[in-house]
C-alpha cells in the first residue's frame, strides 16, 4: 500500500516536471488553411522543431477555412492560395506575405502525343476549356504545332470538382488571356464550369486524366512529375514556349510585379519574364499585425523568417519553387513595417 | 405453465411495477432520442441555410446555375443525380438481390447457403471509398470500353429514349454511378429478404408444393406476398444508402453541375457536391446553400419514402388487405 502510494506521488512529481519543463522551454504555435503548402509546412516544422524545440502545428483544412479560423482568433497564422485585398487585411488588423511557390501545369492524354510535345497557348487553352474547341485536331491547336500529327479524338476536360487555390490560379490565368473566359466564367477557387467532369483533388484530376483518352487537365507540378503525365507547354506573355520546370516558375516569381502590389497582393499569373513559365502560383501567410499573444506570434516570425532564410532547400526537395533572394528581402522589410513584432 | 400460474397468484410486489415503469421510460428515451436527433439535425439545416433560401426563394429548387463566381446557386442538378442515380441502382438491385435471396432459401443445396450468406455480410462490411475507387480504377474504364460505346451506338440511335443512352465514352456518369450504387446496395437489401425469407412457415409452402405449384409460383404467391412488408422496408434500407451514398459517387459519377437526359454524361449529387466543395466554401452564401443542399437531401429521402408508402398502401387496397 506504501509502496504503491509513494510511486504514484513519485510519477505525478515526474509528469509535472515534464509538463512544465516543456512548458517552459517550448511555445507551440498552430496554424490552418492551404492544403497546398501542408507537404512543405510540414517538413519545415519538424525541421524547426528539431533545431528549437518550438512545435509549429498545422492543419490543411483549406484555404477558406484557414481565413476563417485566422480571422476568428482560434490559430496563430493561417495560409491561403489566394490572397486576400489589402482593405480586407486592414479591416480584419492582417497581414500577409508569400512563402512558397509552386506551378500548374495543363496535362493532356493525346494519343500519339509524347510528355512535352504538345504546345498551347492561353486563348487556346481557354477555348478548349470553355468547350469551343471539341477535337484534338481542331486548327487553333494545329497551327500551334506544326508538325505534330494530332488525332481526331474528341476533348474532354477534366477540371477540380472541390474548391481549390489550383483552380483559383488556373482560371485567374484564364481570365487574364481570354476576355471570353472572363466575362462567361470568371475566376475563383470553384467556378462554373461549362464542359468537363470533375475530380477531387490533384489525385482525382490526375486519374481521369490517365483514363479518359482526350483529357486535358490541370495540376500542380509535383503531382504531374510524381505521376509521370504527359503536360503540353505553354506559351507566355512574352510569346516563347515555356517548359514547365522549377526554374521557370522561379522565373515567374521574379519578373512578377511584386513592387507594385500593397500587402503582396498579387497573382503572379501570366507574369512577364521571358523564361517564366505563365501559371505560377504561391500561398501566402496570415497573420495579426498586433498579436492576441505576443510570445506565440514572435515564434511564428522566428518560424517563417528560418523557413525563408534556411527553409528553401528543403522546399525545392519537394518541388516547391524557393522565393527569390529579392523576394525575401521585400518580405522582410515588410515585417519590419507592418508588424508589431 | 404451472411457474407462470404461480407467479400469477401471488401477490406481486410493488417494486416489480415501478420496475416495470422505469423500464418502460428508459426504453421510450431511447426511441424518443432518435426522433429528437432527426429533428435536430433537420432544423439545424434548415436553420444552416436560411440564408441560401431566403436569397434564391423558390428558385434555390430550379436554378441549375452553380456558380460560386457570382454567388448563384441552384439545387436542381444535384437533386436531379441524387434521384436518377438512386433509381438506376433500386432498378438493378431489387431484382437482383430478391434473386440471390430465393436462390438461398429455396434453390440452393443446404452446403451453399452458408458460404454465400456470409460472402454477401462481408459485401456488406466494405467501407465506401473502396467501392469508389474500385469504380474509378476498374469499373470505369471498363464501361468506356465496352459498355459505354455499345450502349451510345444501340440504343443511343432510339427514338425518344435514345436521348437516355447517347453520349461520349467517358466510363464516368450517372449510368456508372448507378451500377456502382446498385452493387452496394445489393448486400443490403439481399440480407433483410434472405431473413425474412426464412420465416415463412414451411406448410405453407409445402401446401404449395402439394397443390403442383412450381418454385417459381411458390416464391411469386407464397413467399413474396407473406413476406412483403419486410421485404420492401429492406428495399428502403437500400434506397436510403443509394441516396446518401458520398464518397463512391463522388469517385464516378464525374462531379459537373449539368443538367443532361443522358445517363452517359456526367452529373453530380447532393452528398457528392456538400463533400467536394464544404472545405473551400469561402462565402457564407456558399456554405448556406451547401447546408441547404443538405436539408434537401432530407426533404428528398422524405418524399420517396412517403411516395413509396403510399403506392404499398395502395398496392394492399387494391389487393384486399386493408
Amino acid at each position: 500500500m506504501f509502496h504503491s502510494t509513494s510511486s504514484r506521488i513519485r510519477l505525478a512529481a515526474f509528469a509535472a516536471a515534464a509538463l512544465f519543463g516543456a512548458a517552459a522551454h517550448a511555445t507551440d504555435i498552430t496554424g490552418a488553411g492551404s492544403t497546398f503548402v501542408y507537404p512543405v509546412l510540414s517538413k519545415w516544422s519538424a525541421a524547426y522543431a528539431a533545431k528549437t524545440g518550438n512545435h509549429v502545428n498545422y492543419q490543411s483544412i483549406g484555404s477558406g477555412g484557414g481565413i476563417a479560423q485566422i480571422k476568428a482568433g482560434t490559430v496563430d497564422f493561417g495560409a491561403s492560395d489566394k490572397p486576400l485585398a489589402s482593405d480586407e487585411l486592414a479591416k480584419a488588423g492582417l497581414g500577409q506575405f508569400p512563402v512558397v511557390i509552386g506551378g500548374i501545369v495543363p496535362v493532356v492524354n493525346v494519343q500519339g502525343i509524347a510528355s512535352g510535345q504538345l504546345k498551347l497557348d492561353g486563348a487556346t487553352l481557354a477555348k478548349i476549356f470553355l468547350g469551343e474547341i471539341k477535337t484534338w485536331n481542331d486548327p487553333a491547336i494545329a497551327g500551334l504545332n506544326p508538325g505534330v500529327k494530332l488525332p481526331d479524338t474528341r476533348i474532354t476536360v477534366v477540371h477540380r470538382s472541390d474548391g481549390s487555390g489550383t483552380t483559383f490560379n488556373f482560371t485567374d490565368y484564364l481570365s487574364k488571356v481570354s476576355p471570353g473566359w472572363k466575362s462567361k466564367v470568371g475566376e475563383g477557387t470553384a467556378v462554373q464550369w461549362p464542359t468537363g467532369i470533375g475530380g477531387k483533388g490533384n489525385e482525382g484530376v490526375a486519374a481521369y486524366v490517365k483514363q479518359v483518352r482526350g483529357g486535358i487537365g490541370y495540376v500542380e507540378y509535383a503531382y504531374a512529375l510524381q505521376n509521370k503525365m504527359s503536360y503540353a507547354l505553354l506559351r507566355n506573355s512574352s510569346g516563347r514556349f515555356v517548359q514547365p520546370n522549377l526554374d521557370s516558375f522561379a522565373a515567374a516569381a521574379a519578373t512578377a510585379d511584386w513592387a507594385g502590389a500593397r500587402d503582396f497582393n498579387l497573382v503572379m499569373t501570366n507574369a512577364p519574364g521571358a523564361q517564366a513559365f505563365p501559371i505560377a502560383a504561391t500561398t501566402w501567410v496570415i497573420l495579426y499585425k498586433r498579436p492576441k499573444n505576443a510570445e506565440r506570434s514572435k515564434v511564428a516570425f522566428d518560424f517563417f523568417k528560418w523557413s525563408l532564410e534556411h527553409g528553401q532547400p528543403l522546399a525545392k526537395s519537394l518541388d516547391y519553387v524557393p522565393l527569390p533572394e529579392s523576394l525575401v528581402q521585400r518580405i522582410e522589410s515588410y515585417w519590419k513595417t507592418q508588424f508589431a513584432q | 405453465m404451472t411457474a407462470l400460474a404461480a407467479i400469477l397468484k401471488s401477490d406481486r410486489p410493488r417494486t416489480d411495477a415501478a420496475g416495470d415503469r422505469i423500464f418502460r421510460l428508459l426504453v421510450g428515451g431511447c426511441a424518443l432520442l432518435v426522433a429528437l436527433a432527426l429533428l435536430g439535425t433537420a432544423l439545424s439545416m434548415a436553420w444552416g441555410g436560411r440564408e441560401a433560401f431566403a436569397t434564391f426563394g423558390w428558385k434555390f429548387l430550379t436554378s441549375t446555375d452553380w456558380d460560386a463566381v457570382n454567388h448563384h446557386f441552384g439545387a436542381l442538378v444535384p437533386i436531379v443525380g441524387t434521384v436518377v442515380t438512386a433509381f438506376i441502382a433500386m432498378l438493378l438491385a431489387v431484382p437482383v438481390s430478391f434473386g440471390i435471396a430465393l436462390f438461398l432459401t429455396e434453390v440452393a443445396p443446404a452446403w451453399l447457403r452458408t458460404p454465400i450468406a456470409s460472402a454477401i455480410e462481408l459485401l456488406a462490411g466494405i467501407p465506401s471509398i473502396i467501392y469508389g475507387m474500385w469504380g474509378l480504377f476498374v469499373f470505369a474504364p471498363f464501361m468506356a470500353a465496352h459498355v459505354d460505346p455499345w450502349v451510345d451506338a444501340h440504343l443511343g440511335a432510339l427514338p425518344v429514349i435514345g436521348m437516355f443512352f447517347s453520349g461520349p465514352p467517358l466510363g464516368l456518369g450517372m449510368l456508372t454511378a448507378g451500377i456502382v450504387l446498385a452493387i452496394m446496395v445489393i448486400p443490403f437489401v439481399t440480407s433483410v429478404m434472405r431473413e425474412v425469407f426464412l420465416t415463412v412457415p414451411s406448410r405453407l409452402k409445402e401446401s404449395a408444393y402439394a397443390l403442383g405449384a412450381t418454385t417459381w409460383e411458390v416464391a411469386w404467391q407464397i413467399v413474396l406476398p407473406y413476406t412483403r412488408q419486410a421485404v420492401i422496408g429492406g428495399i428502403f434500407l437500400g434506397l436510403g444508402r443509394a441516396l446518401g451514398e458520398t464518397m463512391a459517387v463522388t469517385f464516378v459519377l464525374g462531379n459537373a453541375h449539368e443538367l443532361t437526359a443522358s445517363l452517359l454524361m456526367p452529373g453530380n449529387s447532393i452528398a457528392a457536391t456538400i463533400a467536394n466543395e464544404f472545405t473551400e466554401a469561402d462565402s457564407e452564401l456558399y456554405r448556406s446553400s451547401l447546408v441547404a443542399l443538405g436539408f434537401l437531401l432530407f426533404v428528398v429521402t422524405f418524399i420517396v419514402l412517403a411516395i413509396a408508402k403510399l403506392m404499398l398502401r395502395r398496392l394492399d387496397r387494391k389487393r384486399g388487405f386493408a
